[in-house]
């Protein structure tokens, strides 16, 4: 048996959905592209002063025409991650500030070096099923923070990948490196390798970049992860069912915008929920009432049959410490049992402004925990004890026992040495654990192969941008040993 | 008399009963105590008590809200009156404030602007996805002495700076303070940019404000 956590009785559901659909109708949703207004009322949406009152048939249409599962596929085209049911599965943070620098244990701004190292470890950590575009790479101008983090991936990972567009001309771009990845835009459609990261402001407004973006992402076959983030007291009602409201009808108004520009494209009941912390007025995403949030918000995405996504494994810590560890441990845990199926925010600190290289690594034996939660107690033998009894008697000898042999790998997970069960006094301590970790696993890394013409596609729209954008060589990417030029 | 009617009034900012506040501030004209006296002696010290209730986290911001607009309830009887008697209540500044063009977040802006308008500051909140030319605009036309700028995103933190070009351009950087926060920005940014000032947060925001108007 799988043990499975919610939150909310039926009951419960089917009121937060009711009042969502009264939300959308009234007071509506602010939709900030007039286009995207048109669109709703062509629909039958009343618009009103750049609001639009949705109906709670049309929602209930779009809903009907969304994919209730798909793949997003490696760069082999193999699906990797199954969007659907209730399959679990991870990948680090994104859009980061600052990396948590391991020499001096204090935030800096992030550069390509560090995001490209993000790119290597999680890509030699089973536990992240993709990648993020982690962070804002510094060393390049701000117009191209967003395109550029998604070249790093595709240039040093096989993975799926979890990304954003900062603009929508750069959301082109971005499509623009997938496709030519991916070998063309119909190829790209049929087995995107990418999900795409999109925010409504709360409270109810697809704003103008959020609402084109989901068209076009729509549009490209691209699938689109709605992150609303109602934040429970400041931006949404302070309770959490009605930040949950909240969550339900911002993120329907986004479903109608996606599914009428092309229905039948993917799209996910996402989200990055929090409470507002009544002393600092900062977003705390490691406290429970956060889990709490995110939990419920998927169980009601799940009551329609949408793929899900939340945002845990994070925590508000500076540093590396307790704190840190028990934030994120007990949210991927509860994350893995309501069984959403991508869970983003590994790795980050500092109310989401902070990544961590080493704390994304200690992040894994977390999840490695939860995954082990979710396999579940298996009975694995046919008698469950009294045939290994027959064999010891009262001599306890089960350690000798042909079963124990042929079992304990599959009953234990095998910690890395960021857990420490040596109970060697001198251990060194779990920082100096984990930046050794770090290094052998960079060490161990390798770049996977990319066909050639693969690179030579990326390499020319990555040229002509920096070209643009005034940049005279590719931070982070390396060639043959040595940094790309652009020209 | 009046100590127990001023005491009423530090006590409806410390509850933040709009109503309350307002209905002492009429009972006190009625009884003919001076406007300034009333302010100063009753619900001003309630503000300053709120302030250092938030800093013990013995109030919370949702307190500090409700006292902020008691404050305002109490003003809007009293200012009028004050007006009426040729005098003025000294504000304590006149800041704008507004977040970045490109950049819709609010919130740190807004709370900024809260505390700013609860310690005596006359505030004018531009929102967000404000251009420099705007802020400009605004600070020219009420005499500022401060412009606050937000910035939440590395795409939108170069919009702080071309406030304070504008403003130089429009000759108004000798008068007018620039100060500038949000989550990306740190005390070398503003350096960098030449702002007067950086603030890690709202309480900070008000220190800082209270510094700078003092130079
Ligand atoms: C809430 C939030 C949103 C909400 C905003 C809602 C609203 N109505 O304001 C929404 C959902 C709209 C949003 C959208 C986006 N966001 Co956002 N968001 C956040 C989040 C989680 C919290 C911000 C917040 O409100 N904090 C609470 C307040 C109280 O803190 P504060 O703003 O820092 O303010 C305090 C101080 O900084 C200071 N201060 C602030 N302003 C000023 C001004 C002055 C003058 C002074 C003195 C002091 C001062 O005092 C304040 C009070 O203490 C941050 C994460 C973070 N840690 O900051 C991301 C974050 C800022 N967002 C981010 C991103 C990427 C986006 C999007 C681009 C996402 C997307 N792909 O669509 C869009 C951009 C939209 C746009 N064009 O602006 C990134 C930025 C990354 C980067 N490299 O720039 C962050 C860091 C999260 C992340 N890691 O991904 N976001």
């Amino acid at each position: 048996m799988r043990p499975k956590l919610e939150l909310l009785d039926r009951s419960l559901v089917d009121r937060i959905l009711g009042e969502a659909f009264e939300l959308l109708n009234s007071p509506g949703i602010k939709v900030g592209t007039p286009a995207v207004l048109e669109m709703l009322a062509a629909a039958g949406s009343r618009i009103n002063d750049g609001v639009a009152h949705i109906p709670e048939s049309l929602v209930r249409r779009a809903l009907e025409s969304v994919p209730r599962e798909f793949f997003l596929y490696d760069r082999g085209g193999k699906p990797a991650v199954h969007y659907g049911g209730d399959d679990v599965h991870f990948d680090p943070g994104s859009s980061c500030l600052n990396i948590l620098d391991p020499e001096t244990q204090q935030p800096r701004p992030a550069l390509s070096a560090d995001l490209v190292r993000m790119v290597q470890v999680t890509e030699m950590l089973p536990q992240y099923a993709a990648q993020s575009t982690a962070m804002v790479c510094n060393d390049v101008p701000a117009g191209m923070g967003d395109w550029y983090r998604l070249l790093l991936i595709l240039w040093y990972s096989d993975k799926p990948m979890v990304t954003g567009a900062f603009g929508v001309g750069t959301l082109r771009t971005m499509l623009e490196l997938l496709a030519a990845d991916s070998g063309g835009y119909e190829a790209l459609r049929a087995k995107p390798r990418a999900v795409f990261d999109v925010c409504p402001s709360p409270p109810l407004n697809w704003s103008g970049f959020a609402s084109q973006n989901m068209v076009e992402l729509a549009r490209a076959g691209v699938p689109a992860e709605i992150i609303s983030m109602p934040l429970a007291g400041a931006t949404a009602p302070v309770t959490l069912a009605g930040s949950i409201v909240q969550h339900a009808a911002e993120s329907l108004g986004g479903i109608v915008i996606h599914q009428l520009a092309k229905p039948g494209a993917p799209v996910v009941w996402g989200g990055a929920p929090a409470i507002f912390d009544m002393s600092s007025g900062n977003t705390p995403m490691g406290a429970m009432e956060t889990a709490m949030l995110d939990a419920g918000c998927a169980q009601v995405g799940k009551s329609l049959g949408l793929p899900t996504h939340a945002y845990l494994v994070a925590s508000d810590a500076r540093r590396i410490d307790a704190q840190a560890g028990l934030e994120s441990a007990s949210s991927a845990v509860l994350g893995a049992l309501v069984g959403i199926n991508m869970i983003s925010g590994a790795g980050m600190l500092d109310f989401l402004a902070c990544h961590s290289i080493e704390k994304l690594v200690i992040d894994a034996e977390a999840i490695a925990g939860a995954q082990r939660l979710l396999a579940g107690v298996e009975p694995r033998t046919e008698k469950l004890a009294v045939a290994m009894f027959a064999q010891t008697g009262f001599s306890g000898e089960f350690l000798k026992l042909k079963e124990t042999r042929a079992l304990f790998r599959k009953e234990q997970h095998f910690p890395s040495a960021v857990i420490d069960r040596s109970g060697d006094p001198n251990a060194p301590d779990l920082f100096t654990r984990t930046r050794q970790l770090v290094s052998d696993l960079l060490a161990r890394y390798q770049r996977p192969p990319i066909p050639q013409e693969i690179e030579k596609a990326l390499l020319a729209i990555a040229r002509r941008e920096a070209t643009a954008a005034g940049l005279d060589h590719l931070p982070g990417l390396v060639l043959q040993g040595s940094e790309v030029p652009v020209s | 008399m009046q100590a127990e009617i001023f005491a009423a009034m530090r006590q409806s900012i410390l509850d933040g009963t709009a109503d309350q506040a307002g209905d002492l501030a009429r009972k006190a004209l009625e009884q003919g105590i001076a406007p300034l006296d009333a302010i100063d002696q009753g619900f001003v010290p309630g503000m300053n008590q709120v302030g250092e209730m938030y800093a013990q986290h013995k109030m919370f911001l949702p307190d500090m809200l409700a006292s902020a607009e008691a404050m305002k309830a109490a003003m809007i009887v009293l200012e009028p009156e004050l007006k009426r008697q040729g005098g003025e209540r000294p504000t304590a500044g006149t800041v704008v404030l507004g977040t970045a063009k490109g950049d819709i977040h609010e919130i740190g802006k807004t709370l900024v602007g809260t505390l700013l308008t609860a310690h005596g500051f006359q505030v004018h909140d531009l929102g967000v996805d404000v251009t420099g030319e705007r802020f400009a605009a605004k600070a020219r036309e009420v005499g500022a002495d401060i412009v606050g700028v937000s910035a939440l995103l590395t795409t939108t933190m170069g919009g702080q700076r071309s406030v304070i070009e504008v403003l130089s351009r429009e000759g108004l950087r000798p008068k007018v303070k620039v100060i500038v926060g949000g989550a990306p920005v740190t005390r070398r940014w503003a350096e960098e940019i030449g702002a007067d000032g950086y603030g890690k947060d709202a309480l900070s925001a008000v220190t800082l404000v209270k510094s700078l108007v003092q130079k």
